[in-house]
């Protein structure tokens, strides 16, 4: 165990000796309060936090908990501890229900997600207003027995909601160090990158609203004994969505702590103003503070201390066991003749542009492939069709022998391919070093966190960034983010590597380097199918060259002789007017 | 579940559209911002409110017709509406962080109105309250009708001035990529100052019809967010027109619904429209 999770762990136990320690009974409901404002916001940012999905259904949730909570115990009699682990399944059922659906839809992410989110909220509500559910009058829970875990009824459930807060802050932390956390991550800053790189980032959503939204249902059946009457008016509300949300920007939505500050800060803040002689002002004081922390402070309370604190460098792993541990040079297969890519009568049609038509092409183990063709020819489609960036409109690509059409873009990654992006697209909020080990640990090479570093490490020496490890992709230039998504598509281990226009804009000097990088790339081992313009660069590098004009192969073979054939010369060039 | 009477229905449909009209009022200088500016202005409910009791009170403590603040109201909240786009685009904000500065911004503004006018409900009593004619069997009370026709003039002003306009193209073109649109010349700063005024003095004629035909408490703010980002966002954003098409829709299914189900069932008529739309037609918005 890990100095944090002892720490949070003693903080519980400490905090859980209060109710033996006789003080007045308002002190434990108003740590109750942030105990229950803990779990929310902490449980809302597992998802929304991470993963730049912000919902403004958490109330929907929340409100589900409370009602099944309430509806188990007071009508049907169960004993209320049982009612828990059902308040939660439900929400998390429900939760990843409408997940499965909504986020097959591609353009509902941002604002349109909060919408949908905060629209469920009333849709629930409205429903069980009006079924028997609830049915109008709202549900008493005075005659549920408390269950006997402190001193007092109060006391029991606060214990009851430390207990969860506990486990929520654990479910944090963990998540935030792990695959999942950092696949959260990579999804915030960029998910059409993220599934290329190999993060199933249809999974991990659904995953992450799962938990999150059996948190945000436990503590809603915690609160139904808290407040002991639940009505349909007072549940699903845009209250608890917003506070959370403020709570969570306020303590900083990038770190595992932040919502809990955010929370104990607002809960604080509230309190402090209702018990004054003035509660509308209080109320006016939370908006001020709302409006001045999202303009000077966008990335939260932890988020701006952590910035001014993080001096600290990354360590390259110790120079001998990296000697020892060189990227391992598969032997050169050297143009083996076997094909390792077969593409063949593959399509794509966006709406009625025909980008790829029927085009069938080999691509052999070993070799350099250059993709020519003028613009507009269905180069970077053929790319992005081979990734999964794009589905197919038709046709079949087997990878070593595997069919790859229909697959998930993230499968493909982990099957062995890896590709760059023409404008380079590495995830801005993650450094240097974590760009590249996150693709070392979801695409094919799938390491550990730790593995994932050195590898990481190992690639940057190889380009030569690794000076530029904890600079964000922000900070570097032109030259160094193309050897970046260079970099991230060799730290996968890829057999097959797919280059967009990787020297496109670069100096003549780069260029020289870049091609003497591609070379190297090569001899480990890997395949290259590369889309380029430099004509100097392809006759250095390509073994054979493809030439692609309105979306048909025209052509194939020997750089010298594809560049002598009539039909490539006037598709460049125009064909004479005889 | 019951079938009313035509009448009854026939009745509830012109009440839909009448409420349509204020969602579709209320919902055009939110979807202009959030459209062409790429802010998602929650403080606009607020500018409605304070509108509406602003109105509420030079009416019944100052005696102007209410009539007459439509004279008054929109020119200040013009002034008011150039200020805060002022102070806002010193500070790049995303259109997610815009949502929780205005929200800020609009709990600043209930706490105002709470602090003067209380929490108690307010009702804007006036010789137009009573007036009101009838059409064969259909009531028509004038404070809604005058409300549509406002909607609907306000909303056909907007849209030929966005198409015909040199002034609108401009707009457009900077909504569509702002950059671009400044390096042939078009004056980005001016023009969203201008708009956010615009926006804003259409809030305070949204609010004034409110005070109109509503009862007034502070805390309704936030019952009218849900309904009428539905309607804009069905309407299409930056759209003129959509809203007030949008909000008339919504406002008749809902008052269908509470004339053949009931009336606590209506919220799921908005949102069910809306989850329907943001699902199979999110490309529209």
């Amino acid at each position: 165990m890990n100095k944090t999770v002892i720490g949070i762990l003693a903080a519980g136990a400490l905090l859980a000796s209060v109710p033996w320690l006789g003080v007045p009974a308002f002190y434990e409901s108003f740590l109750y309060l942030l105990c229950h404002w803990m779990i929310l916001a902490l449980s809302w940012n597992i998802l929304s936090g991470y993963s730049g999905y912000f919902s403004f259904g958490h109330g929907a949730f929340f409100g589900i908990g409370m009602y099944t909570s309430a509806g188990l115990a007071a009508n049907l009699n169960w004993p209320f501890l049982w009612t828990l682990p059902a308040a939660a399944l439900l929400a998390a059922l429900l939760g990843m229900a409408l997940g499965a659906v909504v986020f097959r839809v591609k353009s509902v992410r941002g604002e349109l997600f909060a919408l949908l989110t905060l629209a469920i909220t009333f849709v629930v509500g409205t429903i069980v207003l009006n079924t028997r559910i609830d049915g109008g009058p709202g549900i008493y829970l005075n005659s549920v027995a408390i269950p006997a875990i402190g001193p007092t009824a109060s006391s029991s459930i606060y214990l009851m909601a430390l207990l969860g807060a506990v486990a929520t802050l654990l479910i944090s932390y963990r998540i935030q160090a792990s695959r999942l956390g950092m696949g959260l991550f990579a999804i915030h800053d960029d998910e059409d990158v993220a599934e290329v790189m190999g993060v199933p980032t249809f999974r991990y959503k659904l995953l992450a609203f799962g938990i999150s939204c059996a948190l945000a249902g436990l503590a809603g059946g915690i609160h139904a004994l808290f407040v002991s009457y639940v009505t349909a008016g007072e549940t699903f509300t845009i209250v608890v969505p917003l506070t959370v949300v403020l709570m969570s920007v306020l303590g900083g939505t990038r770190h595992w702590a932040g919502p809990a500050v955010g929370a104990v800060a607002i809960t604080c803040l509230m309190y402090f103003f209702t018990a004054g002689n003035n509660p509308i002002a209080g109320k006016a004081a939370v908006g001020v503070i709302l409006v001045l922390v999202i303009l000077f402070m966008p990335n939260g309370i932890l988020g701006y201390f952590l910035k001014r604190t993080a001096g600290k460098r990354s360590v390259p792993p110790a120079l001998a066991a990296q000697a020892a541990a060189a990227p391992e040079a598969a032997p050169a297969p050297a143009a083996s003749g076997k094909v390792l890519l077969d593409v063949q009568n593959l399509s794509k049609a966006f709406k009625g542009v025909q980008a790829l038509d029927g085009v069938s092409l080999q691509v052999h183990e070993g070799e350099i492939l250059g993709l020519l063709g003028p613009n507009g020819s269905g180069k970077s489609t053929f790319i992005n069709v081979v990734s999964g960036h794009f589905p197919a409109t038709g046709g079949q690509m087997f990878f070593e022998g595997r069919q790859l059409a229909g697959l998930e873009a993230h499968s493909i990654a982990q099957a062995g391919i890896a590709r760059t992006y023409q404008i380079p697209r590495p995830f801005a909020h993650l450094t240097v070093l974590q760009n590249v080990a996150l693709v070392a640990m979801f695409g094919g090479a799938a390491l550990n966190h730790e593995q994932a570093t050195q590898e990481a490490w190992k690639w940057l020496e190889f380009t030569g960034l690794q000076d530029k490890a904890d600079a964000l992709p922000d900070d570097l230039n032109l030259h160094q983010r193309k050897f970046l998504e260079l970099t991230r598509a060799l730290a996968s281990r890829p057999r097959l590597v797919l280059l967009d226009e990787v020297l496109s804009g670069l100096t003549p000097g780069e260029i020289n380097e870049a091609i003497a990088l591609i070379r190297k790339i090569r001899d480990r081992g890997a395949t290259i199918v590369f889309v380029e313009h430099v004509m100097r660069a392809v006759m250095a590098l390509a073994d054979r060259v493809a030439v692609l004009n309105y979306g048909k192969l025209i052509a194939v073979g020997p750089a010298q002789e594809v560049m002598q054939n009539s039909e490539v010369v006037s598709a460049y060039l125009g064909t004479p007017h005889a | 579940m019951s079938f009313p009477s035509f009448n009854l229905l026939a009745q509830s449909i012109l009440s839909g559209i009448f409420i349509g009209g204020l969602y579709g009022l209320i919902g055009l200088g939110l979807g202009l911002t959030w459209g062409l500016l790429r802010q998602i202005n929650l403080a606009h409910f607020g500018l409605v409110f304070l509108a509406a009791y602003m109105s509420y009170h030079m009416a019944t403590v100052w005696h102007v017709d209410p009539l007459l603040t439509l004279l008054i109201l929109p020119p200040l909240f013009f002034l008011f509406g150039v200020g805060m786009q002022w102070v806002l685009s010193r500070f790049s904000i995303s259109p997610f962080n815009s949502l929780l500065v205005t929200f800020g911004i609009t709990v600043v503004m209930e706490s105002v109105i709470q602090a003067i006018w209380t929490a108690d409900f307010r009702r804007l009593e006036t010789h137009y309250n009573d007036q009101k004619f009838t059409i064969g069997s259909l009531y028509i009370p004038v404070p809604e009708l005058v409300t549509l026709v406002v909607a609907v003039s306000l909303s056909l002003l907007i849209w030929a001035a966005m198409r015909y306009t040199d002034l609108g193209k401009a707009l457009r073109a900077m909504a569509e990529d702002g950059p671009i649109a400044a390096a042939f010349g078009i004056n980005q700063k001016g023009m969203s100052l201008m708009l956010a005024g615009i926006c804003a003095a259409l809030a305070a004629v949204a609010g004034i019809c409110l005070a109109l035909t509503f009862t007034l408490t502070p805390s309704q703010i936030f019952a009218w967010v849900g309904v009428v980002f539905a309607a804009v966002m069905l309407g299409g954003l930056g759209s003129a027109l959509g809203p007030l098409v949008a909000g008339i829709i919504i406002g008749v299914s809902e008052a269908i619904t509470m004339a053949v189900a009931a009336p606590s069932w209506a919220p799921i008529v908005s949102f069910s429209l809306l989850i329907v739309m943001l699902l199979f037609r999110p490309g529209k918005l």
